[in-house]
């Protein structure tokens, strides 16, 4: 088992937001980039989310949120993988997130937040980048 | 320049090519040879081909005018619905507001009819827009955010405050639930003393859309449509001008679809809602009246007016030759434009004034009866006092100073407009028949049919923003590092707070068991297939809850869960 295994992520909705065009977009070019992706469809709660995430052995959760809710599910997210021992699992994602939003964000543990005009390009050459598999034993 | 130079300029003829064909050998080849064009292909933002030049050959030889355009006011309505257009009256300039508490919005409305406007439209937080209470586990860090937060009538009331329901005409953005929030604008008519009848408005109410882009439901897609039916059927009854469905591709497109799919699937849907209303035994020149359309405007130009002139057409056709409907206002596609929210940048902001700008001369010379235009500020947070003045200044600048609304349909006759119509027109109704043949609207839905080319068509158009083939000023071309970012609107936590604190007090100062009767007659309502909105009507007024009422009929209608399509 020496091969380095392929990168795997929860790709996922929290809360009520319905736009789902830009995670649609994101979880396609993760797939055609040779990631694993699981995606959660719409409508989760962050609790889901991170039992998913756990049970998946993802890598890293890539959230978005247009509804303006991000303050809220990002840091909960973060909370509820902390409670559970698994805050080694990643979590970066994106939406309409202000500018002056984005370090409180990382302050609380998000690693990259990615907004409006970011290329599916840019967003793969950073996961190959900053995330690793994680050591699952 | 010298004499000879002089001399020969005056002795060559002008060429004039004979047709198409000697042009293109004779003028058009040697440019070719030469320095080419831009581009191998070129096409429209929806990726549909676009020739170098039109001619009256890109028209089928058969084509007739008075058939396939008409006059103004006259079927099939291709140059406008209104035999005057703007010269009568300039289109609704219709803002859509709504954020904060019931009181934030009450007082934004009331300055707005101060400000002379007489219809209000009214956009709901996405808790109420889900049918869920503000208390609800979903809701948290939601509440009042992307418009303002209902629970129960106590809300509505404060709401409408001081805004007398006969003299305004009320436009409600709501879907899932909208049967629930029609009954408690009612409920607060009642207490005004305003009989149903004297009630104008518009309820968005087009759950079929909902599974296609939009993505906020309850039910699954049949009993969503039952309830449409009965709203349907008790408006025809008892508030005979209000508007029941405002079908929409707006939403359509922003989830990423081609502007032929916008106008495909907004048209199955109209079908679908049509079909529905006469199975359920209405008459047609009841309810289709009462029908009207929303359309996204977005960045290419005459894709946009080709594809709102090819509505008419088509809707026309359909209602009198598919549905035998009689009444001329059973033809009419009356719509409501907003300027495309998707095609905003974040990335240097002021630019997009002009393309807001762009895209709502296309809704004007579209024919479009109201018209939003979208604040610059949109891709950042929603938009501030001063982007949302910018953008009702445009309008104005459109109506009164570019003269552009002093004639109909100025662009008609042009032989790229009429073709690119014709186009549009055909690609739509290709999708139409394969609905049809699939079952309806509703079946399609089921499949995934529709969400999927949406979802392919939105993936394609990102790979070509990423490779530079479709240009995005500002995010994959002049590109700049040095921007300013404008002020942005902020909403405070404490309106959640608010919201809670009002939701408890109403609780528990209403009469429990009388809310538990009403629920149940709701339920009952629905099981025994009888009219859904009188026992909702009585559930409002007994200050039941919007989650509470939604929540009571899912027993009985299921909940809705999508197979998601990447």
């Amino acid at each position: 088992m020496n091969e380095e295994r392929k990168i795997r992520l929860l790709v996922g909705k929290v809360g009520l937001d319905g736009h789902d065009r830009g995670v649609k977009i994101v979880a396609r070019a993760f797939r055609d980039a040779g990631f694993e992706v699981i995606y959660t469809g719409l409508h989760q709660t962050p609790q889901v989310v991170v039992n998913s995430a756990i049970q998946e052995d993802v890598d890293a959760i890539s959230l978005s949120i247009l509804s303006g809710a991000h303050n809220h599910l990002f840091p909960r997210v973060i909370e509820l993988l902390k409670e559970q021992g698994a805050d080694d699992i990643v979590v970066f994602g994106g939406g309409i997130v202000p500018d002056e939003d984005i370090p409180g964000l990382k302050a609380a543990g998000v690693l990259e937040i990615f907004t409006p005009g970011a290329s599916t390009d840019d967003i793969i050459e950073w996961v190959r980048t900053n995330i690793r598999p994680r050591n699952l034993d | 320049m010298s004499d000879r130079d002089d001399a020969n300029r005056k002795s060559k003829q002008p060429r004039r090519s004979a047709s198409r064909a000697d042009w293109e050998e004779t003028t058009l080849r040697p440019a070719l040879d030469g320095k080419g064009e831009r581009d191998a292909e070129f096409s429209t933002v929806s990726s549909l081909p676009i020739e170098r030049l039109y001619t009256r050959e890109d028209l089928p030889p058969d084509w007739n005018e008075s058939e396939e355009l008409g006059f103004p006011g006259e079927f099939p309505y291709t140059r406008g619905i209104h035999p005057t257009m703007y010269r009568g009256r300039q289109w609704t300039m219709r803002m859509f507001a709504g954020f904060g508490s019931a009181e934030n919005t009450n007082q934004r409305f009331k300055y707005l009819l101060k400000q002379g406007q007489t219809g209000l439209s009214t956009a709901f937080d996405l808790p109420t827009l889900m049918g869920r209470d503000s208390d609800d586990e979903m809701a948290y860090g939601e509440v009042g955010r992307e418009g303002v937060a209902i629970d129960t009538l106590a809300d509505m009331e404060i709401l409408f405050d001081g805004i007398p329901l006969d003299q305004v005409s009320t436009s409600m953005t709501i879907n899932a639930p909208a049967a629930v929030l029609l009954a408690m604008y009612l409920a607060v008519a009642e207490k005004q003393g305003v009989s149903f009848e004297k009630l104008n408005g518009t309820l968005q109410n087009d759950i079929l859309k909902e599974y296609i882009a939009q993505k906020e439901w309850i039910y699954p897609p049949r009993p969503s449509v039952r309830i449409i039916t009965d709203l349907m059927a008790f408006c025809a009854r008892h508030v005979p001008r209000w508007n029941t469905i405002s079908i929409s591709g707006y939403h359509i497109r922003e989830a990423g679809s081609t502007a032929v799919q916008e106008l495909a699937f907004t048209l199955a849907d109209g079908i679908g809602y049509v079909q529905a209303g006469i199975d359920a035994g209405l008459d047609i020149d009841v309810f289709a009246p009462r029908l009207s359309f929303f359309f996204n405007s977005h960045n290419d130009f005459f894709e946009e007016v080709a594809k709102m002139r090819a509505a008419r057409r088509i809707w026309a056709r359909v209602m009198k030759d598919r549905f035998g409907a009689k009444k001329e206002r059973s033809w009419l596609l009356r719509f409501h434009t907003q300027t495309a929210g998707c095609s905003l940048t974040a990335q240097q902001p002021y630019n997009n004034i002009v393309r807001v700008t762009i895209q709502a001369l296309a809704g004007v010379l579209g024919g479009t009866q109201s018209l939003h235009t979208d604040s610059f500020d949109e891709a950042l947070a929603l938009p501030s006092d001063e982007a949302v003045t910018v953008a009702l200044r445009t309008q104005q600048i459109i109506a009164e100073e570019s003269g552009v609304a002093n004639t109909i349909d100025p662009l008609a006759g042009s032989y790229f407009v009429e073709a690119l119509t014709n186009r549009i027109e055909q690609d739509a109704l290709n999708y139409i028949d394969k609905i049809d043949e699939m079952g309806g609207i509703v079946r399609a839905i089921e499949t995934g049919f529709p969400q999927k080319e949406i979802a392919d068509a939105s993936y394609r158009y990102q790979r070509q923003v990423d490779a530079k083939a479709k240009t995005v000023v500002g995010v994959n071309r002049y590109v700049q590092t040095d921007e300013q970012r404008p002020e942005l609107l902020r909403i405070g936590d404490e309106v959640e707070r608010g919201q809670l604190d009002r939701l408890n007090r109403v609780k528990q100062d209403r009469d429990n068991e009388r809310v538990k009767q009403c629920l149940d007659q709701v339920v009952r309502a629905a099981k025994n297939d009888e009219n859904l909105l009188p026992p909702m009507l009585d559930a409002v007024r007994a200050y039941a809850s919007v989650g509470e009422i939604c929540k009571a009929l899912i027993p009985v209608f299921g909940t809705y869960r999508e197979t998601s399509v990447l």
